[in-house]
């Protein structure tokens, strides 16, 4: 059962990172990053390390208001044919990209890659409650910081930019 | 109350924020002021009812954070420069609603270095790093002019790669480590000291730095952000911005978390000695103001660097002291560039000459900058410069001394070339109209001008007392 789901979360994972880089959308693109860092959070829950999951969901915080400022600040209109030409170019270009990717994972998979520092004790008792809440206060004001000057590089560079 | 330096401005971008716009457009720049101003009072004057008071609003949330005297320093030096850069904000912006967003942008960037400085993570270090990143991207942008886009896009790109390999770093430590403390991570960085892997992390973790921080060969970004920018924010990223989150960082991270680790300086050594030369020569051969500076800066950071790689007591000394007096000399030169920018419509140096007659404080301030820069006495930058030149020759480093005194000549070079183009010589007859700049960019260069002077002369009397004891954040 646990081999199933894990078997559905990459798959999910895997499509949600190909649509985020394949869709033609600004809005789609950034939807389609926040579902994979949510599958990406849910399969290091799955692997035991709440902590890299806590940490997996405030990188997604910084990446998503990075990756919309910079994505605003080279958007420009193009006509429906143009959009047409730029998604067959983007196919043609970039289709064997998710086949490397996949491929390089089963490889690395079935590499033996040994570890040569002495892992630590898992932690005993860090449940998402306790790393968001007790432990990672300062992650926590981060990320609030890091979507605030999001919406101020919005509303600055996208929102003023309609009056042009 | 440690946790009202990142408090606050939160508190403040709120207030700011609240449904009363006419009222908190005027009040925004005041609120900076404030925040800027309280922070250098607090840090000079050391009052004890902020340090050793009830922390009210710290008992709602668990902060971990930390002040030793290498953090004091940093603080002082962010406060210092905020300050200036908020007073030219004012003058150079004239749109009142770009001001009310330039202000809310300067306080972000406020709490990811104040973040930065104070914490104890590195994992918490990597998200305070981004957010000063992505509120400089912004800053860097934020008035749309084309140059100043492409200024910010190559920086985004570096600044991706190095958040990468940041992130890529701390996942393999937390492998290692269990925990992302800087206590940690340096237990474990000593365990496993011989393991590829986290020597790997570490060498990863440090080039993100050296990107930050803008040394050669991670440079790239650099001129074109600090050149392409709006006064005001070149005055915030040249004074503090990249040396909060790759300097700093680094100073922090080679001494007690990744070090000391005698590979690992020499790295630094290397890097260091390069950028100095690059950044000089490079520097050499502008006639844009703001990129000479930029080149000039990367110049400055590398005698940071190389100290850092010397590693002993006094050079680190030296090093965090450098570190302060770039912060303030490199501001006030940034600000002079706005001043004559701002009045002559360019920052091309081979279109000015004479502006001294008719800028005299501009003219006076961007004298004592410079000197202080090339590392002339009795200012500010000599003394920091001295103590790395005597820290490498008692290390037996003869030949980075002699690297660091031949690019103070060259420094010399360049800036009096600068002075001679912009502010001595004959006036042309387009610029007869030029006049002073205003208050709000002329009293930032006389207080930074101050500082350097200041520091200088007084150097003998708090050598012993305030310079030697920020060595004391070493273990």
């Amino acid at each position: 059962m646990v081999l199933i789901l894990n078997i559905i979360l990459l798959v999910l994972f895997v499509v949600g990172a190909v649509w985020t880089m394949m869709t033609t959308r600004l809005l789609h693109s950034a939807v389609g990053l926040a579902f994979t860092s949510a599958v990406l959070t849910v399969l290091m829950f799955q692997l035991d390390s709440p902590l890299a999951a806590v940490f997996e969901l405030s990188v997604c915080a910084g990446l998503v208001s990075a990756i919309f400022i910079s994505t605003i600040m080279l958007t420009k209109r193009v006509t429906a044919e143009e959009l047409i030409v730029q998604r067959k170019i983007r196919l043609a270009s970039f289709w064997f990209l998710p086949i490397v990717v996949v491929a390089a994972a089963i490889v690395l998979s079935l590499i033996h890659i040994p570890v040569d520092f002495k892992l630590p004790e898992p932690p005993v008792e860090n449940n998402v409650k306790n790393i968001m809440w007790n432990l990672r206060h300062l992650d926590l004001m981060g990320q609030i910081a890091i979507l605030l000057t999001g919406v101020f590089g919005v509303v600055t560079l996208f929102k003023e930019s309609k009056h042009d | 109350m440690l946790s009202l330096f990142v408090l606050l401005p939160f508190l403040a971008i709120v207030m700011l924020n609240l449904p009363l716009k006419t009222v908190t457009r005027q009040l925004a720049l005041w609120f900076g002021i404030a925040l800027s101003a309280g922070q250098v009072f607090v840090v000079i004057f050391q009052p004890d009812v902020f340090w050793n008071g009830t922390d009210l609003l710290g008992r709602f949330f668990t902060l971990r954070l930390q002040a030793d005297n290498l953090s004091m320093v940093m603080l002082l030096s962010i406060g210092i420069v905020t300050f200036a850069a908020i007073l030219v904000g004012r003058q150079t912006i004239a749109d009142s609603r770009l001001r009310f967003n330039f202000m809310n942008l300067v306080l972000l960037s406020l709490i990811g270095m104040n973040g930065t400085v104070l914490l104890t993570d590195l994992f918490s270090l990597y998200i305070f790093i981004e957010v000063v990143a992505i509120s400089s991207f912004i800053l860097i942008a934020f008035q749309r002019d084309l140059n100043a886009l492409e200024g910010a896009f190559k920086y985004i790109i570096l600044s991706a790669v190095a958040t990468v390999l940041m992130l890529l770093s701390v996942s393999v430590l937390l492998m290692a480590a269990g925990d992302t403390s800087f206590s940690s991570v340096a237990a474990a960085v000593k365990n496993s000291s011989s393991s590829h892997f986290v020597r790997f992390a570490i060498g990863i973790f440090i080039c993100g730095l050296f990107i930050k921080g803008g040394l050669v060969p991670f440079h790239g970004w650099l001129p074109a952000a600090y050149s392409m920018a709006p006064a005001a924010v070149s005055v915030l990223l040249a004074g503090i911005v990249t040396k909060v989150s790759g300097i700093y960082a680094l100073i922090r991270l080679s001494t007690s978390v990744f070090g000391p680790d005698s590979s690992l300086n020499a790295v630094l050594m290397i890097a260091g000695a390069v950028s100095i030369v690059i950044g000089a020569l490079a520097a050499t051969g502008q006639s844009d103001f703001k990129r000479m500076l930029a080149y000039s800066s990367i110049s400055q950071v590398g005698y940071i660097i190389l100290a850092l790689g010397c590693g002993t007591k006094l050079a680190l000394v030296g090093a965090v002291f450098h570190l302060f007096n770039h912060s303030i000399f490199k501001s006030l030169l940034f600000v002079n560039s706005a001043a004559v920018e701002q009045q002559t419509g360019t920052s091309d140096m081979d279109k000015m000459g004479g502006l001294g007659s008719r800028m005299p404080y501009t003219n006076a301030t961007s004298l004592i900058a410079f000197l202080s820069t090339a590392g002339v006495p009795p200012l500010a930058g000599f003394w920091s410069k001295l103590i790395i030149v005597i820290a490498l020759w008692q290390s037996g480093y003869y030949i980075y001394a002699f690297i660091a005194i031949l690019s103070s000549i060259i420094t010399l070079g360049y800036l009096l070339s600068m002075q001679r183009r912009v502010f001595f010589g004959i006036l042309s007859d387009k610029l007869q109209a030029v006049r002073e700049a205003g208050f709000g960019i002329v009293f930032p260069a006389c207080v930074l001008a101050a500082i350097t002077v200041g520091v200088g002369l007084s150097f003998p009397f708090i050598f012993n007392s305030f310079i030697i004891p920020i060595g004391a954040f070493l273990k």
